[in-house]
This record gives C-alpha cells, structure tokens and sequence, in this order.
C-alpha cells in the first residue's frame, strides 16, 4: 500500500514528464489538421477504415465461421447468410478446453514475470549505467535470436527427455522465458535510454539505493514501455506451438496444440477450429485491451524526438 | 486507479499460480499414476466418440485411467515417430496405420500382441478380418490391432445416374467409369462428374492414384526394387488419372483432398467418388442432404480382379511402456466387439468403428442403419491383397503404399508434380520421368541392402 502510495507522490514528475512528452507530439498533428483542406482529411480517413477493415476481415470472417454449423462453414461459395448456430463452441468446450487454457496461462504469465525481472535490471545496465562492452553484450543477446528454434529443438527435445522433464510446463516456462528475454532487453533498454538523466541524478543525491532508484523512479518513467513489452512476450508465448508440441503430451499440452487436435483429415472442422480459434485468442485480445493507452505511448516513445 | 490495478494484477497471478498447482504441471514423463495410460492418436471422428466414451466406461469398469493427446494426421505421425524412435515412453499407446506397424515392428519400437491375445478369450482374434490381420503383423507376430478399417469403392448418386438412363455395371472398369463420367458432367446445375483427389501427399492423391496404377499393370518397385515409376502401366495409369479429373473432375481438384469431395458430394456438386469406404458413414448419416440416394459399387478395375486399399488405423504398445497390461486392456476395450455395441447403443449404428470384425457385418442393428454399403465394404476389404495387389510381385507389402520409410517422402514429392499436372503446370510424363530419378534414389538403396 505505501509503495503505491510513494510511487504516486513520487511519480509526479513522471507524469509531467510524459505529458511534455506528448505535448509537442499533438501539436503538430492538429497544425496539419488544420493547415489541409478538408477533403484530404476526409480521403485519409477512409483510406485508414479501408486499411483498418482489410486487417479485421479474417477475424471477422473466423468469428462469422465460427457460429455457422459445419455443413455451412465448408460451403464453396460461402454461404454469409446461413443460420447460426453454437455447435462449434459447443464442441470445443465438450473436448475439455481448461486444462489446455490454464497451462497456456501459466507458461505465459510467469514466463512474462520472469521475463520483466530479469530483463529489466539488464536493460538498465545496457542503457542507464552501461556495463563494460554494452554493446557486445546487447549484439550477444539477439545473436541468440539468430539460430531458429527447429534447429535446436532435437537438444531440447532429448535433454527434457533425460532429464525427465518431457510434458512438464516448467520446462516450457523455462524455455519462453529464454526465448523472449532477449526482445524484452532490447525493448526495454531503448525505453530506459529515454529516462532523463536528470531525474536518476536527483534521486542518487537524495541518497537513494539502487532499488529503490529502479523501483521508485525508473519503472513509472517507462511504465508505458513495460507495459508493451509484457504484452509482446505474453503474446509470443501465448501462441508458441512448435516447442509446446514437441515437448508436452497428455498433461502440459498448451492451448495452441489443444487448438491443432480440431484439425481432422476426416470429416468436416471448420466451425470447430474457428470457435476454438476465438476463445483461444480472446486472452490476448483483452490483455491487449487493458493495455492499451499503455501500449500506443509505450510503442510510440522514442518515436518523437 | 493504480492500487488497484496493481491489485487486480497480483490477484491474476497468484490466482493462475494456484491454479496450476492442481491443474497445470503434473509430474515429468509419464504423468499420472500407475493406473493410468497415456494415449496418443489421430483427431478422426471415431476417436473424439472414443474419447468421451473411455471415461464413463473403460475407466469405470477397471479403474484405469486415460490421458488422451489427440493431433491432426500429419502431426500425429511426426509425434509418434519422434516419441517411438526415441523410446521415451511417454506414451503406451498410440494410434498407428497398417503403413507404420510394419517399419515399427522391425525396428522394435512396438511390443508384439500375441500374448496378450492368447490370454485374453473375450478379445477374439480370429473375428478379425484376416487381410487387417496380415496388414497389422510382421514376421508372423502381431503388432497392432486395427480401431477401424476401410478399403476404397466407388460411390455415386443412383438417382443422377437413373435420370440420364445408366446403370452402374456390377464391377465397373476404370473406362466405364470415365464413360459415365462424361455423361452425368452437367447433369445438374454445377455438377462435376466426379472427384478424385487431386491435393499432394503420398497419403492424399497417391492413395487413390496407386490403386489405379495397379490395376493398370504398373508399380512403384519390382521385386528385385528396379522403380517403374515412368514405366508405360504406371504412365498410362497416371494419365488416364489426371485427364479424368481435368476434364470431369470438381473444381480446385489440385487441392481436393478427402475432406474436400466429401463435401462435394455431400453438396452434390460431383455425381460420383471413388475414395475409402469410411466415407459412406458421413453420406449416409442422419441430416446428409441425399441420405439414401448414393450406390456403392467395387473399385474400378482394369487388369487386376480387385483394386481396393487397405487402411486401418490401429493400436500398438510402445515397447519402452512400463504399463503395458493396461495398455492392452485398453487396446482389446476399444477394439472390441462390446465397444462397437456401446457406439451403436449410444451414439447411433452409423458411427461404429466398422470395418474389422466379421461379426459387425453378422449384426442386426448395425446392418440396420448400414445396409446400403456394408456388404460392399466388407467385400472390398476382403478382397484386399496387400502382399499381391498387381500383377507382379512386390519387395514389400502395402496397395496404395510402399511400405518402407522412404515412400512418404517420395510419394509427397511426387504427388506435388502430378498434382501440378492436375493444374495444367506441367505433363504427367515430365512429372514421372522426374519421379523415377527420384525412385532410383531409394531403390538403390535396397538393392545395396540386397546384394550385402
């Protein structure tokens, strides 16, 4: 409670920073708004629904799918107006979705954690104190980017199996922790060098540890930073198949693989996997909507310079 | 507003951590307790039924419990392949073809059955059709016992046929049917004369495709594994194929699968399919839009007597297993005669994993709901050869496959050119002459093995 409290007293210049942040962003948007004539305004957005609609379609057309029954779903030419019908989330729900959902939220949650923790001390020293060879160091940690995961998945595969940690969701908290820690750095380390060094110069005179400077002062600076970089490793681990199909069976199995298990080479599936589709990523929708003011600063910081 | 965010935050996570003490990780390989076994099969109809039937049956009548993982075809044969070879013993059982039980036999990745069917009274082996039997076995043992079987047939609208004055002959040719074909093209608004898979992948187009080729004279490998890949037999064969679906095949017939002409004839947009006898369950289900108006006669043939594959999903043991009595309760449970009783008894007749036991064929209520193609899919399968399917010998056993390792990946890259030529991309000759070269490839291989 008193942390919060403190971060909030103390975030005051955090938010005066950001907002002048933001100022000098707005203004020349609305000097261009009003600089154009109108009709340009008006052809720009229409170009943006037009472009915005083109995205959304497939999504659309999934959760259209996903209500039609299968005979209609397989329809060529579809049939957009066919009668809806709930059989396909009935049928994904009668297949035992939670155990699947709960392990996603587990690798994904705590992986994500684990992620921040370790990422963002790291991503302080790469940017705020820079160790020795920072930039060594940064090469080193997306240099470990670089080899795709088939190529190590064997390793992984025979390594889990020796060790006995097949089908276990720790090994697979392990291994997207690995995997994302080095987006998260690299994230986080260009949000962190946007920190006015002024701020972190007051706080060392006001005698604060280090912590408490990463704590109480640098974590509500770039908040908005934070925030975009969680969402993105929660997103990759949320929707990784290849590791979870490989490395789990009949008890860490994650949703991703739950989502394949609809896909039949016999019979009809469409309204099935769509249904299927929807809930899985329904999650991610809504931890993209909690974070959303959060995400558009976050991914537009450092953007106005 | 940020306390409480940072509330709801902490709550989430310590909620999902509770969570997954009781449902998310649960032990290392093998999870779950000495009276459970871990399955791994393929997501067809029958196993969804079987899935929620083992709970409230098997694991009710001996306590033991099952842990299903289920996956698509493709993906199921690459996780099978890569846990036996492995031998990692995750899984006791798994869902295996009569392509895999041979190769995992010799290479003792699966136990051998017969001890446990010898003790085992109640299971009835010898109710099994013999050609499942010999498809599932290998150097006299048995290694697999088949869920469900199919052959192929040909299916067709009666009433389409009727309204332009044909009748099916009892046991077409490979020419009549491209005959009738030409005559009911068109014969509704939209309809195609027939489909024929045209989507690459030695298990899509080459399933069909390598039974044509049989009964035309030709085959992938001789005895002595000289390929005959761009022999004339197979080139005809292959031509005849891919002219048929040019000229009166379904629309998108490079990417027409199984799946793809079951909804083609479901719709009625072909008037006819040659495909696995499975199908005819789904034509002739409550709700199929022309239930009752589909006839079923023999795969076409041309020069051999009977054409029909042989396909059977089975179960098999893991050989590095430690559970492996309960993995045969459970393999002799759903591979049954009871089993097929509780599908017909509470899922209806039509859905019952047919096609293995001659006594399905003997039962009242299942001829009941089946009788339009039962008899003809029993025939087929019984007519099946899979150690002689052509008119010359064979170096391995399988009808519309090869059964070495190798085929899948030659069939694939082959099925991808014929399929091309199917899209007018290129012509069956270049696409075979290409095949053959990469035929030379495997067979060399064994002919080394043959000389050593």
């Amino acid at each position: 409670m008193s942390t919060a409290a403190q971060s909030e007293t103390e975030g005051t210049p955090t938010g005066s920073a950001r907002r002048s942040g933001t100022v000098p962003g707005s203004g020349p948007t609305q000097e261009i708004r009003h600089a154009k004539p109108p009709r340009s305004g008006v052809l720009l957005t229409a170009a943006a629904w037009v472009v915005g609609i083109l995205f959304a379609l497939p999504v659309l057309w999934m959760i259209l799918t996903s209500f039609h029954s299968e005979e209609d779903a397989a329809k060529n030419p579809p049939d957009v107006f066919a009668p809806l019908s709930l059989d396909g989330y009935r049928a994904f729900f009668d297949a035992g979705p939670w155990p699947p959902l709960l392990n996603s939220l587990t690798a994904s949650v705590i992986s994500t954690a684990l992620v921040l923790l370790l990422a963002f001390p790291a991503a302080y020293a790469l940017s705020i104190r820079p160790v020795k060879k920072w930039t060594d160091v940064l090469f080193f940690f997306l240099s470990t980017k670089m080899l795709p995961i088939v190529a190590g998945i064997l390793p992984l595969y025979l390594f889990a199996q020796k060790v006995g940690i097949l089908d276990n969701i720790w090994w697979l908290i392990l291994l997207y922790t690995s995997m994302n820690l080095p987006i998260a750095v690299w994230m986080l380390r260009s949000f962190l060098a946007e920190v006015p060094v002024e701020m972190l110069e007051a706080a060392s005179v006001d005698g604060a540890s280090l912590t408490r400077t990463l704590r109480d002062i640098v974590a509500p600076v770039v908040m908005p930073g934070i925030a975009a970089a969680a969402l993105i490793c929660f997103i990759f681990s949320w929707n990784e198949l290849l590791l979870a199909r490989v490395l789990t069976g009949t008890v860490a199995g994650t949703a991703p693989v739950f989502l394949t298990g609809f896909v039949t080479s016999q019979g009809l599936f469409l309204a099935k996997v769509c249904a299927a589709s929807f809930v899985v990523s329904l999650p991610v929708l809504a931890a993209g909507f909690a974070a959303q003011d959060k995400l558009v600063q976050g991914l537009s910081m450092g953007a106005v310079k | 507003m940020r306390t409480t965010k940072i509330a709801v935050l902490a709550a989430t996570t310590a909620g999902a951590l509770a969570l997954t003490g009781c449902a998310g990780w649960g032990g290392g390989a093998g999870g779950g307790g000495s009276d459970s076994i871990n399955v791994l099969m393929v997501n067809n109809p029958q196993m969804v039924d079987l899935q929620q039937l083992t709970a409230d049956n098997f694991t009710k009548e001996t306590g033991i419990k099952v842990n299903f993982t289920v996956l698509p075809e493709n993906d199921v044969r690459d996780k099978i392949s890569q846990e036996f070879s492995s031998q990692s013993g995750q899984y006791d059982v798994a869902s295996l073809s009569n392509f895999e039980i041979p190769i995992y036999a010799k290479a003792k990745w699966i136990a051998p059955l017969d001890d446990y069917i010898a003790q085992d009274s109640e299971f009835d082996q010898s109710d099994i059709l013999k050609p499942m039997t010999t498809s599932l076995s290998s150097e006299g043992k048995v290694y697999g016992e088949p869920f469900y079987g199919e052959s192929s047939f040909l299916m067709y609208r009666k009433d389409v046929l009727a309204a332009k004055g044909i009748t099916m002959p009892a046991k077409p040719t490979w020419q009549q049917v491209a005959d009738i074909a030409a005559k009911v093209d068109g014969a509704e608004p939209g309809m195609k004369g027939i489909c024929l898979r045209g989507q690459p992948g030695w298990g899509q187009l080459f399933a069909p495709l390598t039974t044509v080729v049989n009964t035309f004279g030709g085959t992938w490998f001789n005895q002595d594994w000289t390929p005959g890949v761009n022999a004339p037999e197979f080139k005809e064969a292959t031509n005849f194929y891919v002219d048929l679906v040019r000229k009166h095949g379904e629309k998108g017939a490079p990417q027409a699968g199984f799946t793809e002409c079951l909804n083609n004839l479901i719709q009625g947009n072909v008037a006819m399919w040659y495909d696995a006898t499975s199908a005819a369950g789904s034509l002739e289900a409550d709700g199929s839009k022309f239930k009752g108006k589909f006839g079923y006669a023999p795969a076409p043939v041309v020069k051999t007597d009977s054409a029909g594959w042989l396909y059977a999903w089975s179960w098999s043991i893991q050989q590095a297993s430690t559970k492996k009595d309960n993995a045969w309760k459970f393999i002799s449970w759903a591979s049954g005669k009871k089993y097929e009783e509780l599908v017909g008894s509470q899922l209806g007749w039509t859905k019952v994993p047919a096609g293995k036991r001659a006594s399905t064929y003997e039962n009242a209520d299942y001829l009941k709901v089946a009788s339009a193609f039962a008899e003809p899919t029993k025939a087929a399968i019984e007519a099946a050869d899979p150690e002689n399917p052509g008119v010359q010998p064979r170096p391995a056993i399988g009808i519309q496959f090869v059964d070495i390792p190798e085929f899948p990946d030659l069939g694939t890259q082959v099925s991808q050119d014929v399929s091309s030529a199917i899209a007018g991309k290129t012509t069956v000759d270049e696409a075979l002459d290409k095949g053959q070269k990469l035929a030379e490839d495997v067979a060399e291989r064994y002919q080394k093995r043959k000389d050593q």
